[in-house]
């Protein structure tokens, strides 16, 4: 493991860098040498059939899932997989340096996973008072500042059960956001909604976006990536095979596959 | 055969002052120590180093393989061959936290491996570390899973503890032992101690669906 400072790929510092991260699970090769940049501000949009390893890419970001080999480089920290969990004291080592890639990044999961047994404004204050110290006040303050402006104030104190689809996910999302990372990660945000809801998450997430957050967005949602998104990432077969802005690659696609994957999406029947 | 009323309601008293002083401390002290022992065992069974689990296994192994009797004899009369003289009580509370620990330790893992996999990554999300995570989101959540099935645990233990009357712990049933044998009214005196723990096991019933409702207030029934 080493901890450098950011480097920079042509031109625009990348807050976010990717190199040859693979990933097997026993014989399943997920991820084959990934590499990817995301510069600061910049929305990416990854694209790609279920199975394709965007997921399980999003989740190497953040050390949900620990590649083999590749190194993982958000902000300030750079992470080497294929020496970090070597030698003695590995392990814990290895731990250490997925818990500090974590700390730059927060991330939105397909299913919420709000605390069901705490409070919306628990669920948004427990990162901000619980791991970084901040005074239980002033997290509730910023928090409800933030749910005020997902049009959540009033569900403070409500439990996530209590609230629709739509409603837990903005609260996933300022959950997200209370945590003040660099990053943020979405994997899947809307597939678990209603269709009537997805449109409140998306606007969200196209705010933020304006707002200058830095994004991966794993996502079906190919509207979304063309009108947010500044890249877009079509990931096939454990690679990113074309990558490049929307109108590139959604609108006329170098690869025979990214072709036949928006025809698909565009037209399902 | 006739009743001997003045009898039952004589032994009465002695009877649920034993059950005060006896039967129920000796099973708040042993459930507490033996809940502890419950968590410690469930965490090492799920500790990804084999030895740690090995360690667990063999323990919860032991305990339920051999009779709750056993253990009281091998703590109390056993160990004094070793040098080691534990007193009734101490003897009692040792053999029945081992015992609840290795019975519970099986429904604390199985609770901890109910909580859905995503509420490790929200907590590893926000920061926690898995200890942080343990405490603060994964543990709450299996509380409540685990409550029915520790009620049984608790309940059984209540009756148990009738079993450390055999190692000189002055409780419930030594107690009606005790009336018996000066009185000669056997029948009388066990059913009676009977219908004691059966009143101690309907509170806590009522206890367990009480703490039940109180957990669910937060979660919505599936």
């Amino acid at each position: 493991m080493s901890l450098s400072p950011d480097s920079s790929v042509g031109g625009a510092p990348a807050l976010l860098s990717v190199r040859g991260v693979t990933k097997s699970f026993g014989d399943n090769e997920v991820l084959k040498s990934v590499d990817l940049d995301v510069s600061r501000g910049e929305v990416v949009a990854v694209i790609g059939a279920s199975g394709s390893g965007k997921t399980t890419l999003l989740r190497c970001l953040n050390g949900l899932e620990t590649p083999d080999a590749g190194v993982v480089s958000v902000g300030a920290v750079s992470v080497d997989f294929a020496s970090a969990g070597q030698g003695r004291g590995g392990v814990k080592a290895l731990e250490r340096a997925k818990g500090s890639l974590r700390d730059q990044s927060a991330m939105v999961f397909q299913h919420y996973n709000l605390f069901p047994h705490r409070t919306v404004i628990e669920n948004v204050i427990e990162g901000p008072v619980v791991v970084q110290g901040r005074s239980r006040d002033e997290a509730r303050a910023d928090a409800l500042v933030l749910l005020d402006r997902v049009g959540l104030a009033e569900k403070a104190d409500a439990y996530p059960h209590q609230l629709s689809g739509g409603q837990q996910q903005r609260v996933g999302i300022v959950r997200a956001l209370a945590l003040k990372p660099e990053l943020l990660l979405f994997d899947e945000p809307t597939s678990a909604l209603d269709p009537e809801l997805v449109g409140d998450v998306l606007l969200l997430m196209r705010d933020l976006a304006a707002e200058g957050w830095t994004m991966v967005v794993v996502t079906h949602e190919l509207q979304f990536a063309r009108e947010v998104a500044a890249k877009v990432a079509f990931v096939d077969a454990g690679r990113v095979l074309e990558m490049g802005p929307p109108s590139q690659v959604l609108g006329a696609p170098r690869e025979e596959r990214t072709r036949q994957f928006v025809r698909r999406l565009t037209h399902p029947l | 055969m006739g009743i001997d009323w003045s009898l039952f309601w004589d032994s009465l008293g002695p009877l649920a002052l034993a059950a005060l002083v006896g039967t129920i401390p000796l099973a708040l002290a042993s459930f507490a120590l033996g809940m502890v022992l419950a968590v410690g065992a469930a965490l090492m069974r799920l500790s990804k180093n084999r030895l740690v689990s090995a360690i667990a296994r063999l323990y919860i192994s032991v305990i339920r393989g051999t009779p709750l009797l056993v253990q009281l004899f091998v703590v109390f009369y056993g160990l004094p061959s070793l040098g080691l003289v534990i007193n009734p009580w101490p003897s009692a509370i040792i053999a029945l936290s081992l015992n609840v620990g290795g019975y519970a330790a099986e429904v604390v893992r199985a609770a901890i491996l109910s909580v859905d996999k995503g509420q490790w990554e929200a907590a590893y999300m926000v920061g926690m570390s898995r200890r942080t995570a343990l405490r603060r989101v994964i543990l709450p959540q299996a509380a409540r899973v685990a409550v029915p099935p520790l009620s049984n645990t608790f309940i059984s233990l209540v009756k148990d503890t009738s079993l450390a009357s055999l190692i000189l712990v002055t409780e419930l049933f030594r107690k009606a032992q005790e009336i018996a044998a000066f009185t000669q009214e056997f029948m009388l005196l066990y059913i009676e101690a009977g219908l004691v723990y059966w009143v101690i096991c309907l509170a806590l019933s009522s206890g367990q669906m009480r703490l039940e409702r109180r957990l669910d207030r937060h979660v919505a029934v599936a």
